[in-house]
């Protein structure tokens, strides 16, 4: 074969790297779509466009304008921000079963949540995102400066999972104790940890969208010294790549993904275990890619999950999280008894 | 002076495997380690390619300390080869081939013709180019070698440092990575470093052996100097007739057994 005839797949823009990254644009469009419209109250179409573009303050305005507009655009920011920052944790460890979780910023966030109620008197729902956010923030860094405790030159992704693991079970006792004693944290905490993206006003949205954009930057910036990660560590340096500055944008960028994805919607278990996957078999091995892609995906998925959610157990509604729940354990089952398990 | 070990000490944690040792190693020669394992020849050679700080005493590239220079700007110069790398599944032979470019991209300059040029020579030169395409777990294991020796080649580094470039391999594949290494020695004077456990391979393809136990380096000069009888039986406890390999005229070694009387402690 001659050089020219590998040159495009060197360039990594293949047209259909291109193609792909339009398809997956369509579908979370799509979604889009489909999250607007569809709902307990059926919209028709001319009315959803009547409020997009010109709203009159009809009943139809306000449940398109005040309901699910916002929930759309936070269930896009979320699904984007899980499935970077999955594809970031699967990468930093080189483990395809690694979620960002791993880095306590699921606990941190439920922590900080309780303890706002009981000891600070919290009591709207902007502020537990913000001290939601404030714990997940923390509790990676507890975490990251524990795994860094007896590694020079930075904490490696096997001490990184043991501080992840041991945060979090810290912080799920003390939440669990506190829970148990006041009756309104109970009630925030249940809600919470179903994972939802309903009934969170535009407000909320501004609120966790900086954090959000600021991550995606520091996850981009991360591609090329995640490909370089993706052939071991001693590789990686010897290709003269500086492991411990990668691991700690890396950490940051899953930090502030998924602590502000968490902290508004709650755990949502999966996606940022199997979004990663799914992303991976469309892109290969190229960050550069897998990363766009895991997001776009990421926000298909969850957009969608909700619209089922929706239309299930009318009247009523099933939590994102749990449809995200149901959906994943299977293909999680699926994923752990491949017979060849995915190197990473 | 390519590369220069002095006095270093080196070790995991608070164990030293290497306590102030010598090296230096001479533009445009190969030179292989040898030695019994744990003997600290792995160790030595991350150290040369800077993959291991040092606990004490200093590595020199071209004169300079080599934890001064940037990594990037290193990885310009000397191309390291880990001891049985992994790589993600599914990667091709091209893509990994393109990794080796890494030190020559930036974020917003990312695949330039030189980069096309690096890539394309070195699948040729390891005789890779109608593998390019096909994914890596899908070689043998010499291709494999051959691959991961093709990325270290496109990384456009005229010093190399082998880790092993032979294990898990059959013979035939173990003289093909050699010949592929006495290739690019020859053809652009490319200066080598690299550990075998091979000792006939190991003095077939070297200009010099290094000689290493315990840490520490026992005997350094072309294979003929070191290959000795009395040599293996100080570093390897090894009982051997050293006689003249009949096609390359280098020392080769045939074992009779462990050391019988041994007037040192046993290893």
């Amino acid at each position: 074969m001659s050089a020219t005839a590998v040159a495009p797949r060197l360039h990594g823009l293949g047209p259909r790297r291109i193609t792909v990254l339009l398809a997956l644009v369509a579908a979370v469009l799509a979604a889009i779509v489909l999250s607007i419209t569809i709902g307990s109250k059926s919209v028709p179409l001319p009315d959803v466009w009547h409020a997009l573009t010109a709203p009159t303050g009809t009943e139809n305005d306000i449940v398109i304008r005040s309901l699910r507009l916002p929930r759309t655009a936070l269930g896009v920011l979320a699904g984007v921000a899980l499935g970077v920052a999955g594809a970031l944790m699967q990468g930093h460890t080189r483990n395809p079963l690694a979620d960002p979780g791993l880095l306590g910023v699921t606990q941190g966030a439920a922590f900080a949540m309780v303890s706002s109620i009981i000891l600070l008197g919290a009591s709207s729902l902007l502020a537990y995102i913000w001290f939601g956010l404030a714990g997940a923030l923390v509790a990676s860094v507890a975490v990251f400066a524990l795994g860094m405790v007896g590694g020079r030159g930075g904490p490696t992704p096997v001490t990184l999972a043991l501080a992840g693991t041991a945060v979090s079970a810290l912080l799920y006792a003390l939440t669990s104790a506190i829970v148990l004693l006041d009756e309104q944290a109970m009630d925030v905490f249940r809600f919470w940890q179903a994972g939802s993206i309903a009934a969170r006003g535009a407000d909320v949205v501004w609120q966790v969208l900086p954090f959000i954009l600021a991550g995606l930057v520091l996850a981009m910036l991360n591609a090329p010294g995640l490909n370089a990660l993706s052939l071991g560590e001693d590789v990686a340096r010897s290709l003269g790549q500086n492991i411990p500055r990668t691991r700690a944008v890396g950490v940051a960028a899953v930090t502030l993904l998924s602590g502000a994805a968490v902290a508004a919607c709650g755990s949502l278990a999966f996606v940022g275990l199997i979004v990663p996957h799914l992303a991976r078999s469309l892109s290969g091995t190229d960050h550069r890619w897998l990363l766009p892609y895991s997001g776009l995906v990421g926000a298909a998925l969850l957009l969608l999950a909700d619209v089922i959610g929706r239309v299930v157990a009318p009247p009523g509604e099933l939590e994102v999280g749990v449809v995200l729940a149901l959906l994943g354990a299977p293909f999680f089952v699926a994923l752990v008894r491949r017979r060849k398990p995915v190197r990473l | 002076m390519r590369l220069k070990a002095a006095g270093v000490k080196l070790g995991y944690g608070e164990r030293l495997v290497v306590d102030g040792l010598d090296l230096g190693i001479e533009a445009g020669t190969v030179t292989t380690i040898i030695g019994p394992n744990g003997c600290g020849k792995s160790t030595l050679l991350r150290a040369l390619g800077r993959l291991l700080k040092p606990q004490g005493g200093e590595v020199l590239l071209d004169g300079k300390r080599i934890d001064r220079i940037p990594t990037r700007e290193v990885a310009k110069i000397l191309g390291v080869l880990p001891q049985a790398p992994t790589a993600p599944e599914g990667l091709t032979v091209a893509d990994l081939v393109a990794r080796g470019r890494h030190p020559h991209q930036t974020w917003y300059r990312h695949w330039s013709s030189d980069d096309e040029g690096a890539v394309a020579s070195a699948l040729d030169m390891t005789g890779l180019a109608d593998l390019a395409e096909r994914p890596l777990d899908e070689l043998s294991g010499g291709q494999r070698q051959r691959a991961w020796i093709s990325m270290a080649l496109a990384q456009g580094t005229d010093l190399l440092l082998l880790d092993e470039p032979t294990t898990f391999l059959d013979l035939a594949h173990q003289v093909e990575v050699l010949e592929l290494v006495r290739h690019l020695h020859r053809q652009a004077g490319r200066t080598v470093v690299m550990v075998l456990h091979d000792l006939n391979l190991a003095a077939r393809y070297a200009d010099r052996l290094v000689a290493m136990r315990a840490g520490k380096v026992i005997a350094a000069g072309t294979p003929h100097e070191v290959l000795t009888e009395e040599l293996l039986r100080e570093v390897f406890d090894l009982d051997a007739k050293v006689i003249e390999d009949p096609v390359a005229g280098t020392p080769l070694v045939v074992p009779i057994g462990p050391r019988s009387h041994s007037a040192a402690p046993p290893a």
